[in-house]
């Protein structure tokens, strides 16, 4: 089992402290090598579990467990550690450093992990996304499509066991989103990395043999009974 | 890529404000660098490098104007010594050097000091390890000179110049008839004797004018000896020997100018300049207390006299300046925190992809205090090398002008504390900023 939540719940409190569920799932689990498009509704807490997968934000209760590892119980600085060498993450849009170019933005992805960088490794991957000719590009000279496909190339350069993609083709045109999703699913597959994307987009959940929807096995209500807000 | 590295390239991002942040930084380090090594010339101007004599000796008076007038030539003598004195001091064992020096009058053109001495002032060094370079002849007739650079430059003049001099003291305004010669020029030494002009001695003495009547010298002589009747008597016979030729001459109506050397009793120095034994540094003090007790004479550190006024005035001026500039430095910082600071709100989605990288709060926190640090200490860096390189660049000029021999490269033991405030002032600048990433939520900056 390479993620499974059991009896997660997560809510937000508003200024006035009234709590505001937003996640009760009782179990959702992916094997090693798995690909799920998760859809459902704006708003409905897809991000939030996203962090909560990352280790980004916790549950106020439940079991995250990733790579065999229970997130949810763990120190915020073992989170990010964890985050660094094993989870991949891509979001909608603005995923580079600015100050950093294409190269520099994958070395970045590899510089947390407590691990020597693999330059090599980081060419390797930026060819592998077809920007082998913009290695010292800064972000502003590349387009939205090219910044995203450098992004993916970051989010695998620590070799993740799982690859956690907010929406990652929601800002880029229908060529480009084809191509980010293929590279990002064929990719995933060769280094058997797990994957979970959010997507809003019929065509590209269409593309996955397992789809879930959010509302399916999120009951937020669960939040207010019995378990601590 | 480490935290440095990360944090260089932040800073390039915003290259214009981190210049000049550093830029500000750098300016207040090399006022700082400047103010450092123009005090510290003139600090060992005054001191360390003023002289390689160990006792300056002269009658009794103030320390300050027997140094003033001896070493730095800006004060009128006090009063004479007998040159018998000088001979008595030369068969001292304690003594291994004892060059005599009289002064009192100046040039006509650019009134620059006049002082006879003896051959042996430009064989020992005018410096702790630095020795006098002439250019031209030696000196052979009684009104042959050599004279300082600046005498030179200011008064344009070189070998065969002939000038005359105006006698000092009390009838001054008088000039004195004798022509007088340059025959050799001293290279630039950056102390006193660049302003001076060196006669002979024995030419001193033979300026018409400088001689007493005998029984003034009688008089002084008694003075001087006055605790030491063995010596008296000894320079009385003297004197009464030189009064005999004096006598001769009148009956043989010599003409007036007519030169006879000028017998040692009826000689006077000024001061007297003492080496003492190396490796002996108690010889200067048991002379030093001789004296004191001994003779119408003294003593005195050519130094320590000195040192005290430099101290007491310059010390305060340098305090105030550099009280300034620690002022203008943190200012400085201020500079770089408003920078910094500024920049965090357009940073906070990068701190959350940093962040969503597996970057700890540590890291962040890092990042951001590394790039105070890069610009506190850079633009120290620069500020300290563009101090220095400005020192040599002007240090031929500040000795044309002003004597100040200065050392570019000598590094003030202040500059040390340098690098340490710079990093002190860096984590304090840094820390509100550096905070502000650590705190950073990074669920809300990733949404933002
Ligand atoms: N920091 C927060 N404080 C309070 N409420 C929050 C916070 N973050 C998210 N929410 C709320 O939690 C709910 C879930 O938000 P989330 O961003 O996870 O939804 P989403 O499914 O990703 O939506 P979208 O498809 O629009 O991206 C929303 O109602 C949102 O307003
Ligand atoms: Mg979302």
């Amino acid at each position: 089992m390479s993620l499974l939540l059991e009896r997660v719940t997560k809510s937000y409190r508003e200024p006035g402290g009234k709590p505001i569920p937003v996640l009760g799932i009782e179990r959702f689990a992916m094997n090693q090598g798995e690909q799920v498009a998760l859809i459902g509704s704006s708003g409905g807490g897809k991000t939030t579990l996203l962090n909560i997968i990352s280790g980004i934000l916790t549950p106020n209760s439940g079991r995250v467990v990733v790579d065999n590892t229970d997130l949810a119980t763990k120190p915020e600085v073992v989170r990010d550690r964890f985050r660094a060498a094993k989870i991949g993450i891509v979001f909608q849009t603005f995923n580079l450093l600015p100050a950093f170019s294409a190269l520099e933005n994958v070395l970045l992805g590899m510089s947390f992990s407590g691990r020597s960088v693999d330059k090599p490794f980081a060419i390797q991957l930026l060819e592998r996304v077809g920007l082998g000719h913009r290695l010292h590009h800064a972000p502003q000279k590349l387009s939205v499509g090219e910044q995203q496909r450098v992004a993916v190339a970051r989010s695998l350069a620590n070799k993740p066991v799982l690859l956690l993609a907010d929406e990652p083709t929601a800002n880029v045109d229908l060529a480009n989103q084809q191509l980010i999703l293929d590279l990002i699913r064929d990719t995933c597959r060769d280094h058997n990395v797990t994957l979970l994307m959010v997507t809003h987009s019929a065509d590209v959940a269409g593309a996955f043999t397992r789809i879930e929807n959010l509302k399916d096995f999120n009951r937020p209500e669960r939040c207010l009974q019995g378990q601590s807000a | 890529m480490n935290l440095f590295k990360i944090a260089w390239k932040s800073l390039k991002q915003r290259r214009l404000a981190s210049g000049l942040t550093a830029l500000n930084i750098a300016l207040g380090v090399m006022l700082m660098v400047l103010v450092l090594v123009i005090f510290g010339a003139v600090d060992s101007a005054f001191t360390q490098r003023s002289i390689a004599y160990d006792l300056i000796v002269g009658p009794k008076g103030s320390d300050l104007q027997l140094v003033l007038s001896a070493v730095y030539r800006m004060q009128p003598p006090i009063e004479n010594l007998p040159y018998l004195y000088l001979e008595q001091l030369r068969k001292d064992p304690r003594v291994v050097s004892a060059v005599p020096l009289a002064f009192g009058d100046v040039t006509e053109e650019g009134s620059f000091p006049i002082v006879g001495t003896t051959p042996e002032y430009f064989e020992n060094d005018y410096m702790q390890g630095r020795s006098f370079k002439i250019r031209g002849s030696r000196v052979n007739g009684l009104l042959d000179t050599i004279i300082g650079h600046e005498v030179a430059r200011k008064n344009g003049w070189d070998f065969g110049s002939t000038f005359t001099i105006v006698h000092g003291g009390a009838e001054s305004g008088h000039v004195h008839d004798e022509k007088f010669t340059v025959v050799a020029v001293l290279a630039p030494t950056g102390t006193a004797n660049d302003r001076t002009v060196f006669l002979n001695i024995e030419g001193f003495y033979a300026i018409a004018g400088h001689s007493k009547p005998i029984p003034e010298y009688e008089k002084r002589l008694r003075d001087f000896y006055a605790g030491d009747p063995e010596r008296l008597a000894a320079a009385m016979s003297q004197l009464e020997a030189a009064k005999k030729i004096e006598a001769e001459d009148a009956v043989a109506g010599h003409d007036e100018h007519h030169h006879h050397a000028t017998p040692d009793a009826m000689k006077e120095v000024t001061a007297i300049l003492v080496k003492t034994r190396p490796d002996t540094p108690f010889d200067s003090f048991s002379l030093m207390s001789e004296l004191k007790t001994g003779y119408q004479a003294m003593a005195v550190n050519p130094i320590i006299p000195i040192q005290k006024l430099v101290a007491g005035m310059l010390g305060n001026i340098q305090k105030a300046l550099l009280t300034l500039i620690a002022v203008i430095i943190l200012v400085s910082g201020v500079g770089i925190f408003v920078s910094i600071y500024n920049s965090m709100s357009d940073r906070r989605r990068e701190i959350g992809i940093m962040r969503a990288l597996g970057a700890g709060r540590v890291h962040v926190f890092s990042i951001i205090l590394a790039e105070s640090t890069l610009l506190c200490v850079c633009g120290g860096l620069v500020g300290w090398i563009v101090g220095h390189g400005l020192a040599v660049f002007s240090a031929p000029w500040l000795i044309e002008r002003t004597g100040l021999l200065i050392d570019p490269w000598a590094v003030n033991p202040w500059e040390a504390t340098l690098f340490p405030v710079l990093l002190g002032l860096a984590a304090l600048v840094g820390f509100l900023p550096a905070m502000t990433a650590y705190r950073t939520n990074v669920a809300d900056a990733l949404s933002s």
